[in-house]
Parts: C-alpha cells; sequence; structure tokens
C-alpha cells in the first residue's frame, strides 16, 4: 500500500502543479491573448522565449534558474534585499521554476483557441455595448472553455512530470520539495524496486486519466460548435 | 438634427475608398452597388469597426468622429446585423438576446417581447444557436440587433447567406420591422428584389465612391447610370388601391401622375402599395391610340432619352405629374417617332406589379 511518505509526495506534488497551474492560468491567458492579436514585431522574439523550455534540456534550465535565484543571481540579490529568504532548495523556488518550466504548456494551447475564435464575435459584442474588458469575458472565455481546461490539465500534468529542473533548484527534500518524480529515482537509487513501482503505477494510471479527460473535452468541444 | 452626416477616406493599395453623403433620419437607405464597391465599408465605419483615417460622422447631431475624436463602437447607439450569422454559440437563443440589453441603461432597453414577437422567435429562445437553421439565426440576429434600442439600425446583407426561400421568409419580417421602426436603417444590397422592397433612398456605390444618391424613385429613374439595379430597368413608386372591380378582378391604383388599372391581388381599398413598372412592359405613341389591347394609357411629356445596354435600345422618361415612367423603345422607333424632350406623348402601361403593401389584405 501507499505509505505516509508517499501521501506526502503526492500532495506536495499536487500543491506545486496546482499553485503554478493557478499563476500560469493569469500570466498565460494574458501572454496567450497578446500574442493572438498583436501585430508587433515583438511577437517574433517572445513566441521563442516561451517555447524555449520545450526544447532546452530542464537541467539547463534548472540551473540557469539557480544561477539566477542564487546569493549572486538578480533575483537572490533582490529576495535578500527585501528580507526574504533565498528561493533555491524552497517549494517558492520550485514553483518558480516551474512557472517557466511549464509556460509554454500553458500559452500554446490558449493562444491557438483564441486564434481560432471568429473575430466577428468580438464585433459583434461592441455593437451590443460590450467593453473589450467586458467581451473577453463574456465572450472571449466562455467560447474558448474547451482550450482553458485542455491547457490547465496538461501545465498540470507537466509540472507533476517534471524531475531535471526539480532536482536542480529543489533538491531532494523531504516534505518540501521532493515531489513523486524525485521520490521515484530515489526508490529505484535505493533498489526499492516495489515501492518504485507503486508511486510509478499511481503516475501512470494518472498520467492515463489526463489524456483521457484532454480527449473527451476536445470531442464534446468538437459537437457543441461543429455547426459554426 | 435628425438625419447622418458621414464623410470618410481610406486609401489602401489599389483602393481609394472615398464618400461623402447626408442620409435621412428615417426609412430605409439601401446601398447598393458590385462586391468590392465599397458598401459594407460604409457601414464598418458608421459603426466605429473600421476608422478611416480622415472622417467625419455625425449622427442626429451628435459627433461620433471626427478629426480629433473617435467614439468606440461600444459607445455607439446602434444595431448592427452582420451578414452570416453571428449568434455567440455559448449563449441560448434568449441569452444572446439579453446580452446587449443587459449592457443598456433600463430607460433604453427595448420591448423584448415586442421584439420577440415582430421576428416570431418564442419557439427558439431557450435553443443553441448550432441547432437552429440560417433563416432563423439571421431572425434571432435581427432582434438582438433590435434589443437595444439603437438610434440607427445598419444591416449588412442579412439575407445573403441564405437561399431564396429562406430569403423569401425573412423579407416579410424586415418590411414589418420598416414600418415599425422610427429609426434609419442603413441596408447593404446587390440584390435587386431587396431594394425594390424595401428602400425608401437608395446610395448606388461603385469603386468606392457614391454615383447617385437619392429617394429610390428618383435614382431607379436615372437612365444614365452604369450600374443596373437588376435585369431589367423600371420604375418604382408609392401608390395607393383607389377601387376594386370585382367582377373583373382589376384594382385601380392611383399614383402622383394619375391612375392604372392592374390585376386585383386582394388588397383592401386605401392601402399603399409600392408598384413597380418595367420599361420593357411600356410603350409610346405620339398620339392617343384607339382599339388597343392595352388599356393603362397616361399622358405624359418626355424628359430623357438614354442608351440602354443593348446597341439596338434606348431607354425613354416620361414625366407624367410629378412621376416619372420608364419605356424601352428600339432606336429605330425612337427615330421614326422622331422623340425628342419635351414632346408630348402618350404612355401605354401594358403590366404593372404590385411589390409590397402596407394595409390590410381583404378575405
Amino acid at each position: 500500500m501507499i505509505n505516509a511518505d508517499d501521501l506526502r509526495t503526492i500532495w506536495l506534488t499536487a500543491k506545486l502543479a496546482s499553485i503554478v497551474t493557478f499563476i500560469l492560468l493569469l500570466i498565460g491567458t494574458a501572454l496567450a491573448w497578446w500574442l493572438a492579436r498583436t501585430r508587433s514585431w515583438l511577437k517574433r522574439l517572445v513566441a521563442p522565449i516561451i517555447a524555449l523550455p520545450m526544447v532546452l534540456p530542464p537541467v539547463v534550465l534548472g540551473f540557469y534558474l539557480l544561477l539566477v535565484m542564487g546569493p549572486n543571481g538578480p533575483i537572490g540579490k533582490l529576495t535578500s534585499f527585501l528580507g526574504l529568504a533565498p528561493l533555491p532548495f524552497t517549494l517558492h523556488g520550485l514553483v518558480m521554476g516551474s512557472v517557466f518550466y511549464s509556460l509554454p504548456f500553458m500559452v500554446h494551447p490558449l493562444q491557438s483557441s483564441f486564434e481560432a475564435i471568429n473575430n466577428r464575435y468580438l464585433e459583434v459584442a461592441s455593437t451590443l455595448r460590450a467593453s473589450p474588458i467586458d467581451t473577453f469575458f463574456t465572450v472571449v472565455i466562455p467560447v474558448a472553455m474547451p482550450g482553458f481546461i485542455s491547457a490547465s490539465v496538461i501545465t498540470f500534468a507537466h509540472t507533476v512530470g517534471e524531475f531535471g529542473m526539480v532536482l536542480m533548484i529543489g533538491g531532494n527534500l523531504p516534505g518540501v520539495t521532493r515531489v513523486a518524480s524525485v521520490q521515484i529515482y530515489d526508490y529505484v537509487e535505493s533498489m526499492d524496486f516495489a515501492s518504485a513501482h507503486r508511486l510509478a503505477g499511481v503516475m501512470l494510471v494518472f498520467s492515463f486519466l489526463v489524456l483521457l479527460a484532454i480527449h473527451l473535452c476536445n470531442y464534446k468541444d468538437k459537437s457543441r460548435y461543429s455547426a459554426e | 438634427m435628425n438625419n447622418i452626416q458621414a464623410r470618410f477616406l481610406i486609401k489602401r493599395s489599389g483602393f481609394t475608398f472615398d464618400v461623402d453623403l447626408e442620409i435621412a433620419g428615417r426609412g430605409v437607405t439601401v446601398f447598393f452597388g458590385h462586391s468590392g464597391s465599397g458598401k459594407t465599408t460604409i457601414l464598418r465605419c458608421i459603426a466605429g469597426l473600421e476608422r478611416a483615417s480622415q472622417g467625419y460622422l455625425c449622427v442626429n447631431g451628435k459627433i461620433w468622429q471626427d478629426s480629433s475624436f473617435f467614439l468606440p463602437t461600444y459607445k455607439r447607439p446602434l444595431g448592427y446585423v452582420f451578414q452570416e450569422s453571428s449568434l455567440f454559440p455559448h449563449l441560448t437563443v434568449l441569452g444572446n438576446l439579453c446580452y446587449g440589453m443587459k449592457r443598456v441603461v433600463k430607460a433604453q432597453r427595448a420591448d423584448l417581447e415586442k421584439a420577440i414577437e415582430l421576428l416570431d422567435i418564442a419557439y427558439l429562445l431557450k435553443r443553441k444557436p448550432d441547432g437552429l437553421s440560417g433563416g432563423e439565426k439571421q431572425r434571432v440576429a435581427i432582434a438582438r440587433a433590435i434589443t437595444i434600442n439603437p438610434s440607427i439600425l445598419l444591416m449588412d446583407e442579412p439575407l445573403a447567406s441564405l437561399d431564396i426561400k429562406r430569403r423569401q421568409e425573412i423579407l416579410p419580417y424586415l418590411k414589418e420591422l420598416r414600418d415599425e421602426l422610427d429609426i434609419p436603417v442603413l441596408y447593404v444590397s446587390h440584390n435587386p428584389d431587396e431594394v425594390v422592397q424595401l428602400a425608401d433612398n437608395m446610395v448606388i456605390m461603385e469603386e468606392g465612391s457614391i454615383i447617385a444618391n437619392g429617394t429610390l424613385e428618383h435614382v431607379v429613374t436615372k437612365i444614365d447610370l452604369p450600374v443596373k439595379i437588376g435585369e431589367d430597368a423600371g420604375v418604382v413608386f408609392e401608390a395607393s388601391i383607389a377601387k376594386v372591380d370585382t367582377a373583373w378582378n382589376l384594382c385601380r391604383i392611383d399614383f402622383s401622375g394619375g391612375s392604372i388599372w392592374a390585376r386585383d391581388s386582394g388588397i383592401a381599398v386605401g392601402s399603399s402599395v409600392r408598384i413597380r413598372i418595367l420599361a420593357r412592359d411600356v410603350s409610346i405613341s405620339k398620339k392617343p391610340l384607339e382599339q388597343i389591347s392595352i388599356q393603362n394609357s397616361l399622358q405624359g411629356v418626355v424628359d430623357a432619352i438614354g442608351a440602354d445596354e443593348h446597341p439596338g435600345l434606348a431607354l425613354v422618361r416620361v414625366k407624367i405629374g410629378a412621376s416619372f415612367i420608364l419605356s424601352r423603345l428600339t432606336r429605330r422607333a425612337v427615330m421614326d417617332l422622331e422623340l425628342n424632350c419635351g414632346d408630348s406623348v402618350w404612355v401605354h402601361v401594358k403590366s404593372a406589379a404590385t411589390i409590397s403593401y402596407h394595409g390590410r389584405r381583404r378575405k
């Protein structure tokens, strides 16, 4: 059976993924909307920066983030100036790293669902007295809801699965930074294959359910707006 | 101050859009022209969906745009019906109808029930848009545009995405709307049937500029227009049913220039009607004719003679009272009759079609 250690790890992993997903819903929505609508040249620069974590080895990203957050890095200097604890090897540091790491997984699905929205709906809303912000909340978000759901699910799952970056920034502190993937690694290192199996099985079932949810969501989405 | 003054200038590569017009503060003004002539652009500029680099727009005495000011679309009290269905897919029909209403102050809201009744959509209220037919969607879109009690209604080919049957299904609603609403309706169309049925005023556009602007009667009798309103030249004017002869199934239609007899189509005496007389159904003689099958003969004065599309044909405009009638003759006939402007002639009208009416239909 799953022991208390595993439960604590799963809880921590879920907590980290939830916080990251929530933060990215805010940042990612704004970025995706801007990318979907802008004609600025800046888009050509920003888009690849956002996509970078998709090709960059997580360890490399973790290494740079560690430098930036460390006592001599700009963020490290800022935290010590503000009298805050340093970020490396804390949950906050992990959250920050994960936000960078999972950013494209939130932004890309959102951007494509924003781009798929017929511009006509926005024009109609404006002829019905809705200001641009009003339109965003009452037309764009509801119409793009399936995009929000799949972007959130993918982001959550992706944050749950990260390993290299977590190890770099967070290390392996039980109950603080030891997430499920690190725990599995630990089990395997100590030749405890039975425990590794257990936790890996949980991850496998979770991943499958995530994909199932996305497919069901997309299916529903297609049947919902197919006539338009 | 019930009128609309609009001046817009847009320059794009290969297209210059340059209009300056004044539109009456009530009735239906149809913008007619080929696709690409700029009809939709006028509507989009008036709505503020497109911003002309140089523009001036004053609606009922209020400035909506000038060189230093641009009122955003959502602050303009207008209703807009787009060419294709544009209902919000995530809302029910009722949700769509209420979307605009929720955003205007109570005093500004139109009578929702009346709009629902006018467009006959009560049975659709709980449905989502994707289950509706094209005609039903457009009726909901029209109702949605009038729920906010706009001070002008802009309609961009609202029937163009529908087949002929559906179009015929919606036209009566539009006519009723025209009679019910006391606001100017700006209606873009390239369909002559819609024009003759709905228009009070007409603006003809070509390549980004206005080539004719005036009342329907005035514009359709212009014989030098490069844009044809439909296959057949003809006149359209307002008239009234003066008398019905049940023995012969005929009715007498009176207009400002006289009266003509036409087939009785069951419209009550006293109703005002809009009739259309095609140029090909009108012949001209210099003297009154006897023993001729055509029984509608009116006396008038030749007002203008112009070329028709075919090199063998000519269009002759005859002034009868305050009205005009167009007649299509061969150029040889014009020469044989020695027709000149100012000549007194007899006009023989073979048939007149009643194309719309206000009033009761007799049982």
